[in-house]
């Protein structure tokens, strides 16, 4: 368990709802669901979800933390944003389910092998080493996400996708060389790690 | 200098050799055409759209589009921003609006900036390039420009979900938006209204990390289009037009279907019907050959 996680249970005890909205993106509107349950029927993906959105907002409020932190339903968002224009009362229902998943990642709970809890990683530090997304890249970390054997297994299975890509110039393995990238990664670089030392404060001083 | 000018974000997946490079050589062979004039944000980067949330917090993701802004408000002063990109024209937007409502962010966002010597000012209207065309430019002046009418060809119009929602296209509905449809008329094709999953989600980046659970989605997709007599799918979304078009063969293997539907974008549908070549329209770049279109482009 990590620090923090520790310090925000020390600090909120058995309000887990302030927690959220102090803590999580967007999470200040947790408390204005009504349970009419429309943004978990509009899920493309919710019925492989433990806890739809609903369900999570409710937990929220049952102190539920364990079990809302640690769920894998909130990384099977695909961001359709079927939930945030259907829901009655207007909530950002995508950008909760984004921030209930990075909070979950800050603290140290979120699942290990929830494969869209990796690839989304994968992801993020894929476009911050050069400012923008290196496909090959991604694509092989991708194949080879749990490890060397199933890895050779996965490029064997999509061998002809990457052929066909290949054929109509829409990849390029010189990429794995080097590839896009900003010119100012050097500002880049920094304007990052300030925007994280900003966050990162703002939330250590909420675990005090 | 042409008539409308714009601040152009064309978006990882557009660079050459990149999963959409077809997309951006057909948009700027229509902008051609349109009188469209794009101008680059010099040294813009990524979105992180809408999948990096794990490793990137608010402020780092918000920091990111905010810089994309501020380039453009530096280097393109007075011109809106069009992106050709759901992700990105979505995480634009919504970083421009996230800013403009919390003052604290943004003062956080700007020092984060000042650190790549940047400022925002975050006033700069941000449209997808559809908005122009619809907006800007109007179907009048698109219909005019029609050498070679797209008779013959069935389309089903795929619209996704971040080009729809949450901002979608002004006057359009969230369950079914019609600007598609239009289009396709529009270029003398004939259009499917009642194309039942044209905003169904297609999954996305989870295409990649959960596919089976996406390649159930896009055999609806593609299901449905079957059922319409669809010769073809449309699109305004690399990863729509990706994920529809690349996994058919995937699909067939595991549910014994026989899809073989090209998937295009609508400006490889205007670069055909404006009277271009194959090769202007990114033919060349289609995985599932799109037979009817390279018929009239060779014509």
């Amino acid at each position: 368990m990590s620090e923090l996680n520790t310090a925000m249970i020390e600090r909120y005890r058995s309000n887990f709802l302030k927690e959220v909205e102090a803590n999580v993106e967007e999470g200040e509107w947790v408390k204005m669901c009504m349970q009419c349950g429309v943004c978990s029927g509009s899920c493309p993906l919710g019925k492989f979800w433990d806890h739809p959105p609903q369900e999570l907002f409710m937990m929220i409020r049952a102190n539920k933390r364990d079990e809302v932190l640690s769920s894998e339903s909130m990384w099977m968002c695909t961001s359709c944003y079927n939930c945030i224009v259907r829901c009655p009362r207007g909530l950002p229902i995508t950008h909760i389910m984004h921030g209930l998943a990075h909070y979950a990642k800050r603290l140290g709970l979120a699942p290990q092998n929830q494969p869209t809890a990796k690839f989304s990683q994968m992801f993020w530090n894929n476009l911050v080493k050069k400012g923008r997304v290196n496909e090959l890249k991604l694509g092989v970390s991708l194949y080879f996400i749990n490890g060397f054997s199933e890895g050779v297994k996965t490029s064997l299975k999509m061998k002809d996708i990457g052929l066909n890509m290949l054929k109509a110039k829409r990849m390029n393995p010189m990429e794995i060389l080097g590839g896009h990238g900003v010119k100012d990664v050097s500002g880049f670089h920094k304007m990052l790690e300030k925007a994280k030392e900003l966050e990162d404060a703002r939330i250590a001083k909420h675990g005090n | 200098m042409a008539k409308h000018e714009y601040s152009f974000y064309p978006g990882c997946s557009s660079q050459k050799g990149a999963s959409s490079s077809n997309y951006l050589v057909s948009v700027k062979t229509m902008c051609e055409e349109l009188d469209i004039g794009l101008t680059d944000i010099p040294d813009w980067n990524c979105c992180a759209a809408s999948i990096g949330y794990s490793g990137g917090g608010e402020l780092p993701r918000l920091a990111l589009s905010a810089r994309n802004i501020a380039l453009s408000e530096q280097h393109n002063p007075g011109k809106d921003i069009v992106a050709t990109c759901a992700a990105c024209w979505l995480s634009t937007r919504e970083a421009q609006e996230r800013l403009e409502h919390d003052r604290q962010l943004l003062a956080e966002c700007n020092e984060a900036l000042a650190q790549a010597g940047l400022k925002l000012k975050n006033e700069t209207p941000i449209k997808h390039m559809a908005e122009v065309l619809i907006q800007d430019v109007g179907y009048d002046k698109i219909k005019a420009k029609v050498k070679k009418p797209l008779e013959g060809i069935k389309i089903a119009g795929y619209v996704g979900c971040q080009t729809n929602r949450p901002f979608g296209i002004a006057g359009e509905s969230f369950e079914n938006p019609l600007y598609l449809d239009k289009l396709v008329d529009t270029l003398g094709a004939d259009s499917i209204p009642g194309y039942e999953k044209k905003v169904q989600c297609c999954g996305g980046a989870l295409a990649f990390s959960e596919p089976e659970k996406s390649q159930d989605m896009i055999k609806g997709i593609i299901e449905a289009a079957y059922d319409h007599g669809a010769d073809m799918i449309v699109t305004p979304c690399p990863v729509c037009q990706m994920n529809v078009e690349i996994y058919q063969d995937q699909i067939n293997l595991r549910h014994g279907t026989k899809f073989k539907m090209p998937v295009v974008y609508y400006s490889t549908l205007m670069s055909v019907a404006f009277g271009r070549s194959a090769k202007d329209a990114a033919l060349d770049g289609q995985v599932i050959p799109a037979k009817k279109l390279e018929d009239i482009a060779g014509k």
